[in-house]
């Protein structure tokens, strides 16, 4: 279907397409009509295609342009959207009957979402019984505590290691299957009965939040704020999921419109936003202790703003714009969140499990080959540094194979009674901080190129110590017990 | 025909005399023999009986309009010009004779409508001032300050910027679309057709509305 453009009186829109048609030699993928229509509103990319394909006729071409823009007081894009949106509102009026529609409940919650006053409790309480309640205490504290503590501790770890006594002559090789660092009794028990539980509570949320249409209403209440870190509303997607795996997210910020925007978003990713798996952990670890647990909060939500405004400042370009559909609210519907939560979870596992045998098996060549205990003496001072026991230089090492891999070495350390309440928050706010896991590494690599993936990890090592330090040292100069 | 200065000064007098003081008639019987009042009883502006002056219809209109162009000037003096108060009276005697035939409208506009002058009396409202107060403040207005829940519907786009032009198409925010305002703070929300949308104040402030 052709609309048949008009305009003023004396230079009609058509009169501008007919000329720049007979100027269009070569043939393309579209119609000359629509070549011509995209070139009439400076269509970057379809000019530089015209340019390459019709050489010099490229001049005479945007002399037309030129001319036809001089009828009108619009930019054309306007001129032709309001055209177009003349032709509908005439097809609409012939063929569509609209009913009177009486304001629904729904309407009214969604406006309770959307307003400040209301929406911002409303928003508390969805992390708090979403996030901490549902998959902080429930998901990594009861599950985990029942598969790992009772499930693999009990019998299944028992069980392999007393077979891989039997069928394995070797102690060397044992150790890789069933040792401190084994692939079943690290590897396997991690993936399993660590991730795997808060992964899936974690998607049970998401997809619940996600099909009742909340998020463009988050999207909308946090744009203001957003907007000071450079961000747009827009980014609160990528931000939420990073909450369930930051690698994905990572690749969910392609969303975003801008460059700058997407920079500024996988930076917060890999600093401050800490995945699924890590804040069970880290939720598991502090969750006895409300003070800390703000504490640790309070010092990563300031940082993720601290870093984003200087980001923002720093980086050159525009600010970004906000505009989204908020949908009308809906009741999830159970066999979809079922359905997308399974179908999130499947691709997560197959996606993490090799890296975590993988993972294994590096650290056990390592500790064969004694690389790692250099990389871990390495990392003793540092970790001494910011007030912790060294043993924790070896979470933090490992930590980088997979980021919640070295929370739960943490998890570990304090289950042995190693750490006390500050060396808990300095440890906690450190490993949220400190580089992002090798997925997400390679992934910032992959999505923001060499440069700019490695400047981002470089000033992250650097910087989660250096705040952990700082941490440390105030907490301990003010004698704060926790 | 225009009438002097000095003659335009008698009606105001009467005016404040007849009209606001609320006198049935004046005693002018040391006036009696002025040529300016004899030829405004010429002109049928008053009516002399017994040497009792008072205003016809016709001068009371033009009696009205005189004080309302004197009052505006002073208005004028004081709120645009800074003059002080006490050569407001002398300054304004001289220049109001100057706003004839729409030009005091002009001023009315210009001051807003002033209900009175620097010294408290009012000023007989002008044509404008009714017009003024017929026609809503506002017919078109910056979406963001419509009212919320009030319909409207869009009036124009105003932006040269392609990039924020676009995005507003791409939501269907056109001329001549029907629009209702949800919510203003942190973002604005509203409502076109079945649709809402959210989107922040830079965009906001290049949609502009027209109540109906």
């Amino acid at each position: 279907m052709a609309i048949d453009y008009k305009g003023p009186v004396e230079y009609s829109i058509e009169l501008a397409i007919e000329k720049i048609c007979e100027l269009l030699k070569a043939s393309y993928f579209i119609s000359k009509r629509s070549v011509t229509l995209l070139l009439l509103q400076d269509d970057e990319e379809i000019k530089e295609m015209v340019r390459k394909s019709e050489g010099e006729a490229i001049n005479k071409i945007d002399e037309v342009v030129k001319e036809a823009k001089s009828h009108f007081a619009n930019p054309i894009t306007y001129e032709l959207a309001l055209e177009r949106q003349n032709e509908v509102r005439l097809i609409i009026e012939k063929t569509v009957n609209i009913k009177k529609e009486v304001l629904r409940a729904s309407e009214r919650l969604s406006q309770l979402t959307m307003n400040p006053i209301t929406g911002i409790p409303i928003l508390l309480f969805v992390l708090y019984w979403g996030l901490y309640k549902f998959v902080g205490q429930f998901g990594a504290g009861t599950v985990v505590n029942f598969l790992e503590g009772t499930l693999f501790d009990k019998y299944l770890s028992p069980f392999f290691i007393k077979i891989a006594a039997h069928i394995i002559p070797w102690k060397i090789l044992q150790e890789l299957f069933v040792g401190e660092y084994g692939v079943i009794t690290l590897g396997i028990r991690y993936a399993v009965a660590l991730i795997l539980p808060i992964v899936t509570f974690f998607f049970i949320v998401f997809s619940i939040i996600e099909d009742t249409g909340y998020l463009p209403r988050l999207a909308m209440l946090i744009d203001r704020i957003f907007k000071k870190i450079g961000l747009s509303g827009r980014a609160a997607i990528p931000v939420v999921l990073g909450f369930g795996c930051a690698t994905m997210a990572t690749m969910v910020t392609r969303t975003l419109p801008t460059k700058r925007e997407r920079i500024i978003a996988t930076m917060l990713l890999s600093l401050a936003i800490p995945c699924s798996a890590q804040m069970g952990v880290i939720l598991a670890l502090l969750g006895g202790n409300p003070k800390a647990m703000l504490i640790w909060a309070g010092i990563v939500g300031l940082i993720f703003l601290f870093v984003g405004y200087l980001t923002s400042k720093i980086l050159p370009g525009e600010r970004p714009s906000f505009y989204m559909e908020v949908p009308p609210l809906r009741m999830p519907s159970v066999s979809n969140v079922i359905t997308k939560t399974f179908a999130r979870v499947k691709w997560y596992f197959i996606e993490i499990l090799p890296l975590f045998l993988l993972a294994s098996i590096f650290i056990w060549l390592g500790m064969l080959l004694h690389i790692f205990d250099f990389l871990v003496g390495l990392l003793k001072k540092p970790v001494e540094l910011i007030g912790l026991p060294p043993e924790a230089s070896t979470a933090f090492l490992f930590g980088f194979f997979r980021r919640d891999y070295g929370a739960a070495g943490l998890y570990d350390l304090n289950k042995q009674g190693l750490l006390n309440g500050t060396q808990l928050v300095v440890s906690c706010v450190a490993l949220t901080l400190f580089l992002p896991c090798i997925a997400q590494f390679l992934m910032n690599i992959k999505e923001r190129g060499w440069k700019t993936g490695l400047g981002i990890s470089a000033f992250i090592l650097f910087f989660s110590f250096s705040v952990a330090y700082v941490v440390n040292f105030i907490l301990t100069r003010l004698g704060v017990i926790l | 025909m225009t009438l002097t200065d000095r003659e335009e000064e008698i009606l105001e007098a009467l005016w404040g005399e007849l009209v606001e003081e609320k006198n049935q008639s004046c005693d002018i019987s040391v006036l009696k023999d002025d040529e300016v009042i004899k030829k405004l009883a010429d002109l049928d502006y008053v009516e002399i009986k017994n040497n009792q002056i008072k205003l016809t219809n016709k001068g009371k209109d033009e009696a009205k309009n005189c004080v309302r162009r004197h009052r505006l000037a002073e208005r004028l003096f004081v709120d645009v010009l800074d003059i002080k108060k006490g050569l407001v009276h002398e300054a304004s005697c001289k220049f109001e004779h100057l706003l004839h035939k729409g030009l005091d409208e002009n001023v009315c506009i210009l001051l807003g409508h002033p209900k009175t002058c620097p010294h408290g009396r009012p000023i007989p409202e002008g044509n404008c001032c009714k017009d003024a107060k017929r026609i809503p403040k506002k017919l078109i207005m910056l979406l963001s300050e419509l009212e919320l829940d009030k319909k409207a519907t869009i009036s124009h786009l105003e932006t040269q910027d392609k990039v924020m032009l676009q995005k507003i198409i791409a939501i269907g925010a056109l001329p001549n679309t029907g629009i209702k305002l949800i919510q203003k703070f942190p973002s604005y929300v509203f409502q076109i057709g079945k649709s809402q949308f959210a989107i922040d104040k830079e965009l906001a402030s290049c949609i502009y509305v027209r109540i109906i």
